[in-house]
């Protein structure tokens, strides 16, 4: 099973660039759990909303959220597709040390015969 | 029977793989990573069995094996271990690179395995940690001579539900 990136690497790039900064993180965690806007996002921190509207600029960038203008509000939701391709890897690898774990544990059985 | 359980951070991009096996100890566990010769029997995705062609099992040290692949192709890999707290904890350095163990830059990057060795109350277990320090490399990592792997893996997919269940 081969799996490929659909991201190039500048994207990939500006994903990690994007998930470097814990303040960036912790806003994405609050738009994953629920849709929220830059002004509700913004109560959150001790920062001026100028610095929040730029960290969201950010993972706006990154592919991370996108932001809809809803009347005077600008709705920030996850993009979950970057995420999605994160966990789709980790499910692979973690079949590799599946199957590595059942190899060690035929090891260890005919240790025991 | 290993009862295999995992936690993934897809953000911190971080897999933490536990088994736990009945009535072993930590000791026998740690003969699978200390031995040469059984290392090199779980190592290998199936297809690619892996020879490990040095294993200096200290710090530092630095073992180097290949995987041999059904047409005969050889991809050489190297570890580095940093850590060695018998029988607690490992940390190594794996990468790809050529027969003497050299990094090869036009390989995937290194990764990092942390692995912790615990006694349980039926037996032992371990953790495997495995840090990647991009999506890419992970891709990268995935793709590199694991794909037979990967689809034998699938096939024992109900079997490991089955474990999965045992496991709270």
């Amino acid at each position: 099973m081969v799996v490929r990136s659909e991201l190039t690497d500048a994207e990939v790039d500006a994903i990690f660039q994007a998930l470097a900064d814990a303040t960036r993180r912790d806003i994405l965690a609050r738009v994953i759990e629920r849709e929220q806007s830059v002004s509700a996002i913004a109560e959150r921190y001790t920062m001026s909303f100028a610095a929040v509207q730029k960290h969201v600029a950010v993972l706006e960038r990154a592919l991370l959220v996108t932001k809809e203008r809803r009347g005077r509000e600008q709705i920030v939701h996850a993009h979950p597709q970057s995420i999605e391709h994160a966990r789709r890897l980790l499910d692979d690898y973690e079949r590799l040390w599946r199957s590595r774990i059942h190899r060690m544990q035929d090891i260890l059985d005919e240790g025991n015969a | 029977m290993a009862h295999i359980s995992s936690v993934k951070d897809t953000e911190a991009l971080t897999l933490t793989v536990t088994a736990e096996f009945d009535g072993q100890t930590v000791e026998r566990l740690w003969r699978l990573w200390a031995d040469r010769e059984q290392l090199q029997r779980w190592w290998g995705p199936p297809g690619w069995p892996a020879t490990f062609t040095r294993h200096d099992f200290d710090v530092p040290g630095t073992s180097i094996y290949f995987m041999q692949g059904p047409e005969g192709d050889r991809h050489y890999g190297w570890w580095r271990f940093h850590e060695i707290a018998m029988p607690e904890r490992l940390r190594i350095e794996d990468g790809f690179g050529d027969a003497e163990g050299n990094p090869d830059p036009e390989m995937p990057e290194s990764g990092e395995m942390i692995v912790d060795f615990e006694p349980t109350d039926a037996g032992a277990r371990f953790s495997i940690r495995s840090v990647f320090s991009s999506l890419e490399q992970l891709d990268a990592l995935i793709e590199m001579g694991q794909e037979e792997g990967m689809k034998l893996a699938l096939g024992q997919v109900d079997e490991i539900l089955a474990e999965d269940a045992q496991v709270r």
